[in-house]
């Protein structure tokens, strides 16, 4: 039974963060609500953080691992900011769009 | 277990980082003495905040010196690189510091506002651009990236009573955000591929091709990735299409200030990465670089035409500025020539001399556009000379400057960059950056007719020139004249810049 099983190589899981970093690009690109939008950065980032410990277990170097931590430590400062952005311009107005966001041209 | 002394750290030479330590203590100074202490008076923030960068200039002139009777090397357990390619950019973006301060200064006055918040971004987002010029290893250089960014996030979206500006620090957050995410997978992908994330150490492994079979892929795609990520930071062509919202949007003298410290930041990691760690694979990064400064000149040029707001203008005229400084960056990956050390420098040089021009053109826009930067469309601009000869004789120099016109510091820096690329043989990217220039003077010519030859309709009131700002832009006047002049003192210096740590 156990021999039966299949053991996820590394190939997996960076073709789980690729398609995660997929989504968050695509959902960035599409989505309309800056909120979302900016979920997806998050998305992305979390994506990066699985390819730096997928790639970091197959190389047998902790350097990789580490670098997630910075990484989290970089997407909450990101939180702080983004949220505060946010939140001063959805106090001018009940609900924002990144389309009503059109008093500059482009 | 591990005993306390297995634990110690790497040694650190704190005089070498002096300039930016100088810079975190001016921070703290402001942010803390601005909260704890009363009111100060008006215009002091501006002033410490000014001194701290002066303060930090002079100490790197010391380090310069030093570092000519030394050699270049790397510190702290090789994070960062200390070389004259560093020194100089720390200058670059002090100065930018300095100038954006004074101008700020006005600027709060002039919107009925106070307070030391503005001022101290300005100096965490140049510590932020300090490590990305300095860094040695990608990770140190994405968390420099983060700090410059998200500095200059809260910086354009800090005008708290202007749709504009919260418009813009909103689409400049996202796509700034969107742009970091890509840098750090291309950087996830290096270090997948050479299992360093050390520049130096990077070179080492790509130069010997010790490989492992899935190498080139993961290392072709986070070459790509971080050149992408990059690019969005350079603003080039196609990648720059937050630039003209965001520089319009933004506060003038923090248009300045992005527009000039994160640059320099931005072009200075560009370049030590690539020449350093990529070394071996210039072949697969320089088509990239040819083609991003191929569209940046064009499209910025041709596109600043169309535009009506001379911050927009301004904005489309920086994306072919740095068309022009992806040229050095392309004469500084012909590594087997001997001039690739040219491009290194020229590309610095013209970083330095386009960090003073931008300021000062944007800080003569934004005393023309008045309280809470409503007018900065060319119409604006009409009869300045008539309303402010000085001020419109200053912008004049600039605008000449930025075209590229003999006997101004424009003329030295782009002169620098041509040369470099003829010398390495890149003719067709030259001939283009000089009918990119040639299109581009016709946006110049068009400013300085509005103010000189056209008269307002209205007898508009002459914008009133504060003494800070005045103080700045006759400074950056004066310097873009005399290097314009007499060149030879700073291409002198500069030469030695091509010499980086760790290689």
């Amino acid at each position: 039974m156990i021999t039966a099983a299949v053991v996820p190589t590394t190939t997996w899981y960076l073709v789980l963060a690729a398609g995660l970093f997929a989504i968050g690009m695509i959902g960035v690109l599409v989505r309309r609500n800056p909120l979302i939008m900016f979920m997806c950065i998050e998305l992305m980032l979390n994506a990066v953080n699985l390819t730096f410990v997928a790639l970091a277990t197959e190389l047998t170097d902790i350097n990789g691992q580490t670098a997630v931590f910075f990484v989290l430590v970089v997407a909450a400062a990101e939180v702080v900011v983004g949220l505060g952005i946010i939140v001063s311009i959805m106090r001018r107005r009940q609900q924002a769009t990144a389309d009503d966001l059109a008093a500059l041209k482009g | 277990m591990f005993a306390a002394e297995t634990l110690a750290g790497p040694s650190i030479p704190w005089f070498t980082l002096s300039p930016l330590l100088a810079l975190l203590v001016g921070a703290c100074v402001l942010m803390l003495g601005g909260s704890l202490l009363p009111q100060w008076p008006r215009g002091l923030y501006g002033i410490v905040s000014a001194a701290t960068a002066a303060t930090s200039i002079v100490l790197c002139f010391f380090l310069w010196d030093n570092l000519t009777d030394g050699r270049p090397e790397t510190i702290i357990a090789d994070a960062l690189a200390f070389d004259h390619f560093a020194v100089l950019g720390t200058i670059t973006i002090c100065i930018a510091v300095l100038l954006a301060s004074l101008t700020t200064s006005d600027y709060l006055v002039r919107e009925g506002e106070d307070g030391p918040e503005l001022f101290v971004l300005y100096i965490a987002a140049a510590i932020g651009g300090i490590v990305m010029v300095a860094a040695q290893d990608l990770i140190v250089l994405f968390l420099g990236l983060e700090t410059l960014s998200l500095a200059l996030y809260v910086l354009a979206a800090s005008n708290r009573r202007r749709e504009e500006s919260q418009e813009a620090g909103l689409k400049y957050f996202i796509l700034g955000g969107f742009s970091s995410a890509f840098f750090l997978y291309g950087i996830a992908f290096i270090y997948g591929a050479t299992k360093h994330t050390n520049l130096g150490r990077i070179m080492k492994v790509l130069s010997t091709e010790q490989a492992f079979p899935r190498n080139d892929v993961l290392l072709l795609v986070g070459v790509g990735l971080l050149l992408v990520g990059l690019a969005f930071k350079v603003a080039a062509v196609p990648f720059q299409v937050w630039t003209p919202d965001v520089y319009q949007g933004a506060p003038t003298p923090v248009t300045s200030f992005m527009a000039s410290a994160g640059k320099t930041a931005a072009f200075a990691a560009l370049l030590r990465v690539s020449v350093t760690a990529l070394e071996s694979r210039v072949d697969d990064w320089r088509p990239v670089v040819w083609v991003l400064a191929v569209l940046s000149l064009v499209f910025g040029s041709v596109l600043a035409v169309t535009q009506t707001n001379v911050k927009r203008m301004l904005a489309y005229s920086s994306i072919s500025h740095a068309g022009f400084i992806l040229l050095g960056v392309e004469a500084a990956s012909h590594t087997g020539s001997s001039s690739a050390g040219d491009g290194i420098a020229s590309a610095m040089t013209y970083l330095l001399l386009y960090t003073v021009l931008v300021i000062g053109t944007f800080t003569i826009v934004g005393l023309v556009a008045g309280k809470g930067d409503v007018g900065s469309n060319l119409t604006d601009f009409r009869g300045l000379g008539r309303r402010r000869p000085a001020l419109a004789l200053a912008l004049t120099v600039f605008l000449l400057a930025q075209a590229g016109m003999p006997l101004t510091s424009g003329f030295v820096a782009k002169f620098g960059v041509i040369r470099a690329a003829v010398e390495t043989k890149s003719y067709a990217i030259a001939i283009i950056a000089m009918l990119a220039s040639v299109i581009g003077a016709f946006l110049y010519l068009r400013i300085m007719v509005s103010a000189w030859m056209e008269d307002a309709e209205g007898e508009d009131a002459a914008p009133p020139v504060p003494f800070l700002s005045g103080l700045a832009v006759t400074a950056a006047v004066a310097f873009t004249l005399v290097v314009g002049i007499v060149p030879g003192w700073l291409l002198d210096a500069t030469r030695q810049v091509v010499t980086l740590a760790g290689r």
